[in-house]
């Protein structure tokens, strides 16, 4: 057996305490004397502040304090990874319906909240953007006229293109000759796809608890990055990295929704200005004013020759990024890179722009901008195939990108085999039979990981040959904790039980910069294998030592060391050298560096597909059977790894039949669970294929690459495939809701009034 | 006003502090079982659920009030002795949570389904399911859990 603890589906550290509801999460963090905080929101998408009257809700019983931007002096009051454009407290202006413009600090939640909706706020009303497309033509207003200071990390760069009028972030990417490339192919395929804004719904939503003590700032958030939210805190307070102590405890789902900063400045704020602890927790309705994905409008052209050899594409993305930049230069860059997908072109040209609109704004979601790009550029292989004649796995595997090759030139080669990955997830679906009645979809994805190779690890071996695991990453559910537990098992040769993991928490973890990206079972999985040999050069050292006998004596076999035919255990040799209990510490590091140097560590692979039904009455489309092919390099832990893959695809599912944020003139018209239909029992497939590929061929510990994204890139686009084979015409709105899908049965146009869905 | 109610809580009989507009989920969270979670508010997630005379209810959307003299019981109410139910060994044992923020509830609404209904059918699992949301799982390792439940409970009579 090469490995000992890793390749198992072990079970998760955290079972016994989530199931038991022992798993204490952010929300459920109480302090002695805490108060709270509820946020008044703005009622305006876009107006000036003219006064706000916070005299009545100061007068309720249990009221302490309203906050509103004027008692932020002395303060940096804006927060942003990339730009530093989103105020903590609207500043004058609101850009948004739904923008925290006060906030009411109370001795308890109710009485926080009657005085919330006591502040009257007097508005003059300024012309406000929705559409994307609108915000950038001519006379929309200007959103940002002073553009808020870039933050200057270069793992943040991408995205900064020309930025004039309402453009957020803007990117191209491109090579080869495009325009004689179309000139001489045989067939142009052309079309706009349309992506819906989606708001992740994780099921904890946002909140953070805020106390000052001695100077130092403590926070205890729902985040997801936290060393992104202590640079933050630190800037706005003008305090040291070291006084700034953010603390996360189990997150109640995350999928990128709880990437960097959201409701932590306003509780610290709270906290500081009240000198007690503060604790703010959001409501649902709230979570969804507070963060959304980038809807997308996406013009593409494909060009190809008779034989169905690709040549070359041209993209023009638009996303609506909404009021404030947060993470959409990422979003951008990724959409720019991901959308013409892993196939072997002559010329490309792609231009992306992420547009400040009057809502709310975007960020982070699982695949960020992957799914939005990959819709337009799967469909149009789907299209091309179906009028070439060319079977269109057959289409794909003639243009796929080969193992090695660079997917985008001066980027790390491909580390997978696509080819191969097709044809099982063909074999899958049954491929090419078309039984009569169904629609077969499939979709291919390569994500350049967003991963950017920084992390610390620490591990502390115990004098009784236990270790505690230090790693700043955070637990989202997808089971980091455990993958790290085995690791450090197998990588110190001690029993699973015996090692315990400490995440998440500045004042006490080393350094991780986020959580996301599927990044964690890699690059931080590299840093806790460099700790844990650090940690095993070390007590070798101190053993030689304990011993007093030549270093090339003193043999180390993994869980104990060898001395002179004598076995002597770890924590035994811990205590030799001491003479008493005590520990070693190793430390690792990953950095931008040797096998590394080259981004993106990884490439994450989407290989999925469906077979659906589409009720010709309702226009209810059922998914019958979803395949997931995962192709992780080395699966840690498997069980864990079809669970991420398994969620990421019914979320793709709910992105492609039912979800999305609609606005109804300049509000948010379905801001609830109800409204917003996100996927429950009733749409689980009722056949569910995970295939598993380990070709070892990842940069991370064994050869694993990420998970957890894969799956939900090429969701819609597969959703797309199978009915347009299904009906004859491919869609190109997303969600395919009953009333869109029955339209395209119908091969009926949306009808204008009916189809309030246009702000992209 | 605020006034003493009594109900048996997992298992044993007590007296709760309640205003009469308290909210269940606020009160047995203020007894500091947080395992029932706040979310939708709207009565559709499931992640408030706590068992009332055995069936589940969305405690965010019912009046504390209503407890009075009735059986209550919390997710920290479910195993005894420190022995798993067989629901909350094979949530472990079928990966059947990520985040676990739906567990609490996802469980006690698979205990009273099997409490009535013994041995449900796949389909009588994602019907009887339907009020509880998870976004991690996707769904299938949690009927897998609840399924594989149903034998277990049955062996263990």
């Amino acid at each position: 057996m090469e490995h000992q603890v890793v390749g198992r589906s072990v079970p998760r550290l955290d079972g016994v305490a989530k199931v038991t509801g022992a798993a204490r999460y952010a929300i459920d963090l109480t302090l002695p004397g805490m108060l709270h905080a509820c946020a008044v929101r703005s009622q305006r998408a876009h107006a000036l502040i003219r006064r706000i009257h916070v005299e009545l809700a100061a007068a309720v019983d249990g009221v302490v304090r309203v906050v509103t931007a004027n008692d932020l002096g002395g303060l940096v009051p804006y927060f942003g990874h990339v730009v530093l454009d989103h105020p903590i407290l609207a500043m004058g202006h609101t850009l948004y319906q739904g923008e925290p413009v006060a906030l009411v600090v109370a001795e308890s939640p109710a009485a926080a909240s009657a005085a919330a909706a006591l502040v009257e706020v007097d508005y003059q009303e300024l012309p406000a953007v929705i559409d994307a497309e609108q915000a950038l033509g001519p006379g929309a207003p200007v959103l940002h006229p002073h553009r808020g200071a870039r933050v200057g990390d270069e793992g943040f760069e991408g995205g900064a293109g020309e930025l004039e009028g309402n453009v957020c972030a803007a990117c191209e990417v491109g090579w080869g000759d495009v325009e004689a490339a179309f000139a001489r192919s045989d067939l142009v395929v052309e079309g706009e796809y349309r992506y819906p804004m989606l708001y992740g719904y994780a099921m904890e939503p946002y909140n953070a608890l805020a106390r000052f003590d001695q100077g130092e700032l403590v926070v205890y958030s729902s985040a997801q990055h936290p060393y992104q939210v202590r640079r933050d805190l630190a800037r706005i307070f003008g305090l040291p990295l070291s006084r700034v102590r953010v603390v996360v405890p189990y997150v109640g789902g995350g999928y990128g929704t709880k990437s960097y900063t959201k409701v932590e400045p306003m509780a610290a704020v709270a906290a500081w200005l009240t000198g007690r602890p503060v604790k703010l927790a959001l409501s649902v309705e709230e979570a969804i004013l507070t963060t959304r994905s980038d809807g997308a409008v996406v013009r593409a052209r494909s060009a190809f020759t008779a034989e169905g050899r690709l040549l070359a594409r041209d993209f023009d993305i638009v996303l609506n990024s909404g009021a404030y930049t947060d993470n959409s230069p990422q979003v951008a860059q990724k959409a720019a890179n991901r959308c013409f997908g892993p196939y072997a072109l002559e010329a490309l040209r792609v231009r992306v722009r992420a547009v400040f609109t009057n809502t709310v704004p975007a960020s982070s979601l699982r695949g960020f901008g992957a799914p939005q790009g990959t819709l337009a550029g799967e469909t149009q292989m789907d299209e091309a195939a179906a009028r070439l004649g060319i079977d269109p796995v057959a289409l794909r595997q003639r243009n796929l990108v080969p193992r090695g090759d660079p997917v985008i030139p001066g980027k790390r080669g491909l580390d997978a085999d696509l080819a191969a990955d097709l044809d099982l997830l063909a074999e899958s679906l049954g491929w090419p039979a078309r039984p009569s009645g169904k629609g077969i979809g499939f979709a291919l994805t390569a994500s350049d990981a967003g991963a950017f190779p920084v992390s610390t690890a620490m591990v502390r071996l115990h004098a009784d040959g236990s270790a505690s695991v230090l790693t700043g990453a955070t637990e989202l559910g997808q089971g980091s904790q455990t993958v790290l537990a085995q690791i450090a098992a197998e990588e110190l040769g001690i029993p699973l039980p015996t090692v315990t993991v400490v995440a998440g928490d500045t004042g006490v973890t080393p350094y991780e910069r986020t959580t996301g990206a599927s990044r964690t079972t890699t690059i931080v999985g590299r840093a806790l294998q460099e700790a844990c040999r650090d940690a095993r050069r070390r007590l070798r050292d101190l053993a030689v030592s304990a011993l007093g006998l030549p270093p090339d004596a003193v043999e180390d076999v993994g869980g104990a060391l060898l001395a002179g035919g004598q076995r002597i255990s770890y924590g035994d040799a811990i205590q030799r050298w001491f003479g008493a209990e005590g520990e070693v510490v190793g430390v690792g590091a990953v950095r931008r560096a040797g096998d590394l140097a080259r981004l993106p560590p990884f490439w994450e692979i989407g290989c999925c597909g469906v077979v659906v039904a589409l009720d010709p009455e309702t226009g209810v489309v059922t998914v019958e059977q979803l395949t997931t092919v995962g192709d992780v390099g080395f699966a840690i832990n498997p069980a864990l790894v079809h669970g991420q893959d398994a969620g990421a695809a019914m979320m793709g599912l709910g992105a492609a039949l039912r979800e999305e944020l609609v606005y109804a003139g300049e509000v948010l018209a379905n801001p609830n669970v109800v409204d917003y239909r996100v996927p429950r029992f009733s749409d689980l497939p009722a056949r569910i294929d995970q295939l598993l590929v380990e070709r070892r061929d990842g940069i991370g510990p064994y050869g694993a690459k990420g998970a957890g994204e894969g799956a939900l890139n090429p969701m819609a686009a597969a959703v797309a495939g199978a009915l347009g084979r299904l009906t004859g015409r491919f869609p190109h709105r997303f969600p395919l809701t009953p009333e869109r899908a029955w339209r395209l049965l119908a091969d009926l146009v949306p009808a204008p009034g009916h189809d309030r869905t246009d702000t992209r | 006003m605020s006034r003493a109610i009594r109900c048996r809580l997992n298992g044993v009989e007590r007296s709760i502090e309640i205003e009469d507009s308290t909210l269940l989920l606020d009160a047995v969270r203020g007894l500091g079982l947080t395992g029932a979670k706040p979310s939708c508010e709207l009565e559709v997630c499931g992640a408030c659920t706590v068992l009332l005379d055995g069936l589940p209810v969305s405690a965010c959307t019912t009046l504390a009030a209503e407890v009075e003299g009735r059986e209550l019981r919390t997710i920290e109410g479910l195993a005894r002795g420190g022995r798993l139910s067989a629901v909350q060994q094979a949530f472990i044992d079928h990966f059947a949570f990520q985040c676990g923020y739906c567990t609490p509830g996802m469980i006690l609404a698979a205990e009273a389904l099997l409490d009535h209904h013994p041995h449900p059918s796949r389909a009588q699992v994602l019907h009887w399911m339907e009020g509880n949301i998870c976004r991690c799982t996707g769904y299938e390792s949690i009927v897998d859990a609840i399924l594989a439940a149903a034998e277990r409970r049955v062996e263990r009579k």
